[in-house]
């Protein structure tokens, strides 16, 4: 095992996949000579140059549906799109465009597009690059939607995205890009529907995603060492395909279920997975599922602000404890 | 693709000072239509053919092809019509009527593996590219037989076999699926072309302008084809539209424009044959406006109140594109009435057939809804 960066392992996955499959080459905004905003392609253009790594115009809306039309005509585009919040000027390519093209020519076509973004607040960034929007992409049927918690899954998730014949957005917590975790030096990918229990537990299941699986982690150490509460923590990884069955053995052998999720909580990823482990596991939840998300507002910029509206692991920790009855709330 | 950056500038061709093509036997005395511009004009740095449409020495095989495709197109959507109005198909059906030329004389320019995008007005299209009458008549109808095993139905007909990428219900959202298989083609090293088709409304779209500069920047083997039939649902274009020919909007994104009379089937092939060798020769993408008009209303079961019974009698009379093309040929002596009237009769028995192989053909089984979602 490498020990390396978020960062690193997205531009591993990329060039790898580069050097493996001709096709497969990045659009995006500055992904060129500079390497990206977050330097998530550093590299790539001295490797494959231009033709293969394309700084594309600031038309979010046209480069995404420019991807679709090259991979349904045999190409395996990433495209990048610096902020998750600007996936929202691509919303007909992608929601009626891509995910449907398939569908609605009965099967004539494949689309291997792999679209990367960002999500989550913490920099300050406010309400127009900080939000966390993979809930409306798992919504739509004809998506798949990767999130990452660390640099192993970042770099096997991507590789696993590029080589899948489906539009797939892979939504990567920008506030993780200079965490560093081990890495396999060889060749891995990680299948999608797999969900990873990344701490074993028996008291309590937290499913977190993205940057919240680190801050459950956390939280479980403060629990297990503050309270003697052993939680497990589960990170689906992908919510679209999802690995209903690991999510619910969890939560009948501990339980009890809370579900964090950075985006706002109201009509998100932690209802979907509170109906699911309600539906699935009901007669052995000893206290009804809880749910931790954003404040339903804009992100703010000022950080006590920002700070209010997030979720964090003392959040996570007070949820717990309410959840095993050691507070009421 | 950032090299080419400095090579933006569409090569300007050779300006030479084009007459106002008018089809022959079109009425010499009233060549105005009531409300619209129709005279073909053009943009200064447009590829051109050769020679405008002179007759003599046209290739007698294509002729009749074009005019055999262009009454197959009519027939077929006269039978969409009958079918919508007896209830044997689910949904609309907007026709393509009136505009049948566009789609033969560009499609005519193209190969089997390059690439259409096409709209919701999408039948003319479709067959224009090859595609056969009976499934997509039983796509039309919801059939399992259909060209998308009836997932799609009129407004979405593709055969990806025949380079056809899918009609679109969404007006103008073939611009990022025509401009990508375009760069696909670039990337891949081959030397297919990608053809746009879109209407009047759809050019007021955004994305037409990130897509044709990004056509413009990496000059990309595109071809743009506007069919401005001067309506966008039941709106006027010209009450929506800034620029008074869109054409104009070309240059601007660093494009080569052409105007063209779309009655006309041998303009449209030649201007869009000269825009194909152009993008296959790695000059880069052209925008086409084609003047045409729907003899219809937006789909069926529209009155079409919004225009007057004069603007569509002057169309009718004077640019139907079959009309044009029969009495051309007449008056070349590549064909006489009764041939032409021969076509006309074997055509309409394809589609009866057609028809006739839709009906019959079963329902897709509700299981299979659930089944074309994820590759
Ligand atoms: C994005 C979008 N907006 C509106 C519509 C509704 N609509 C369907 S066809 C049409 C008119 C399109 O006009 P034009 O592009 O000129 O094509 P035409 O129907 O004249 O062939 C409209 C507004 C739609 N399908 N998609
Ligand atoms: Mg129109």
């Amino acid at each position: 095992m490498a020990e390396i960066t978020y960062r690193e392992a997205v531009i591993q996955a990329m060039s790898e996949e580069m050097r493996r499959d001709d096709a497969v080459f990045l659009i995006g905004e500055d992904v060129g000579p500079s390497g990206g905003i977050f330097k998530c392609s550093e590299g790539l253009f001295d490797e494959f140059g231009a033709a293969r790594v394309i700084d594309a115009p600031i038309s979010e809306a046209g480069y995404i549906g420019l991807s679709v039309g090259a991979a349904v005509t045999g190409m395996r585009p990433i495209a990048e799109l610096m902020f998750g919040d600007f996936s929202l000027l691509t919303m007909d390519q992608i929601v009626n465009q891509a995910a449907k093209i398939r569908y609605m020519t009965g099967g004539q076509c494949r689309v291997p597009l792999t679209i990367r973004t960002t999500m989550g607040a913490g920099r300050s960034s406010a309400a127009q690059h900080s939000q966390s929007l993979h809930a409306l992409f798992a919504h739509i049927p004809g998506l798949k939607v990767a999130l990452p918690s660390c640099p192993r899954d970042a770099k096997g998730l991507l590789k696993t995205a590029i080589r899948d014949d489906n539009p797939v957005l892979v939504f990567e917590g920008k506030m993780m890009y200079n965490d560093k975790g081990p890495v396999p030096e060889e060749e891995y990918t990680i299948p999608f529907g797999v969900a990873e229990v990344k701490r074993a537990g028996d008291d309590c299941t937290i499913i977190a995603v993205s940057s919240m699986v680190g801050l459950a982690l956390e939280a479980a150490q403060t629990l297990s060492r503050e309270d003697e509460i052993s939680v497990e923590v589960v990170d689906p990884r992908t919510l679209v395909p999802l690995d209903e069955e690991t999510l619910v053995e969890s939560v009948r052998k501990t339980g009890y279920a809370l579900i964090v999720d950075e985006a706002s909580l109201r009509y998100g990823v932690t209802g979907e997975l509170a109906a699911l482990v309600t539906e699935a596991a009901f007669d052995y939840l000893d206290a009804p599922v809880k749910r931790i998300g954003a404040a339903n507002v804009p992100i703010p910029f000022s950080p006590t602000l920002e700070g209010a509206a997030i979720p964090h692991s003392e959040t996570i920790v007070d949820a717990v404890r309410a959840l095993r009855g050691k507070i009421r709330r | 693709m950032a090299k080419k950056v400095t090579a933006r500038r569409a090569k300007p061709v050779a300006k030479k000072k084009v007459t106002a093509a008018l089809p022959e036997g079109a009425s010499k005395r009233k060549t105005k239509p009531p409300r619209a511009k129709t005279a073909a004009r053009r943009s200064g740095k447009a590829p051109r053919a050769k020679t405008a449409a002179k007759s003599n020495g046209l290739d007698a095989d294509m002729l009749w092809s074009m005019y055999r495709k262009m009454v197959q197109i009519r027939k077929f959507e006269e039978h969409v019509w009958d079918v919508y109005i007896r209830g044997l198909m689910p949904g609309l059906a907007h026709l393509y009527i009136g505009e049948e030329a566009v789609a033969v004389g560009a499609c005519a320019a193209l190969r089997e593996d390059d690439y259409i995008t096409s709209t919701h007005r999408g039948h003319g299209h479709c067959l224009a590219k090859g595609a056969r009458l009976d499934r997509m008549m039983a796509e039309i109808m919801g059939k399992e037989a259909g060209y998308c095993r009836g997932k799609g139905g009129s407004m979405h007909i593709a055969d990806m076999s025949l380079g056809n990428l899918g009609a679109n219900g969404i007006v103008g959202g073939g611009f990022g699926v025509a401009t990508g298989a375009a760069l696909s083609a670039k990337m891949r090293g081959t030397d297919q072309v990608s053809l746009c088709f879109f209407g009047d409304g759809a050019a007021n779209q955004g994305i037409l302008l990130e897509t044709g500069n990004m056509a413009a920047i990496w000059n990309l083997p595109v071809i743009y084809v506007c069919e401005n039939n001067q309506y966008g649902e039941h709106t006027p274009s010209d009450k929506v539209t800034g620029s008074e020919r869109i054409v104009d909007r070309a240059e601007a994104m660093g494009l080569a424009g052409v105007r063209v009379e779309g009655a006309d089937v041998m303009e449209v092939y030649e201007v869009v044959a000269a825009a194909v060798s152009r993008a296959r020769r790695g000059d880069g993408a052209t925008f086409v406006e084609m003047m045409t008009y729907r003899f219809r209303g937006h789909h069926v079961g529209d009155a079409a109140t919004y225009r007057t019974a004069k603007e569509l009698k002057w169309w009718m009379e004077n640019r139907d594109p079959i009309n044009l093309l029969g009495e051309r040929m007449i008056k070349h002596g590549i064909a006489d009435r009764s041939r032409l009237e021969r076509v006309d009769e074997q055509v309409e028995e394809e589609v009866v057939e057609a028809v006739e192989f839709a009906r019959n053909a079963p329902l897709p089984p509700a299981e299979q809804a659930r089944e074309d979602v994820y590759a």
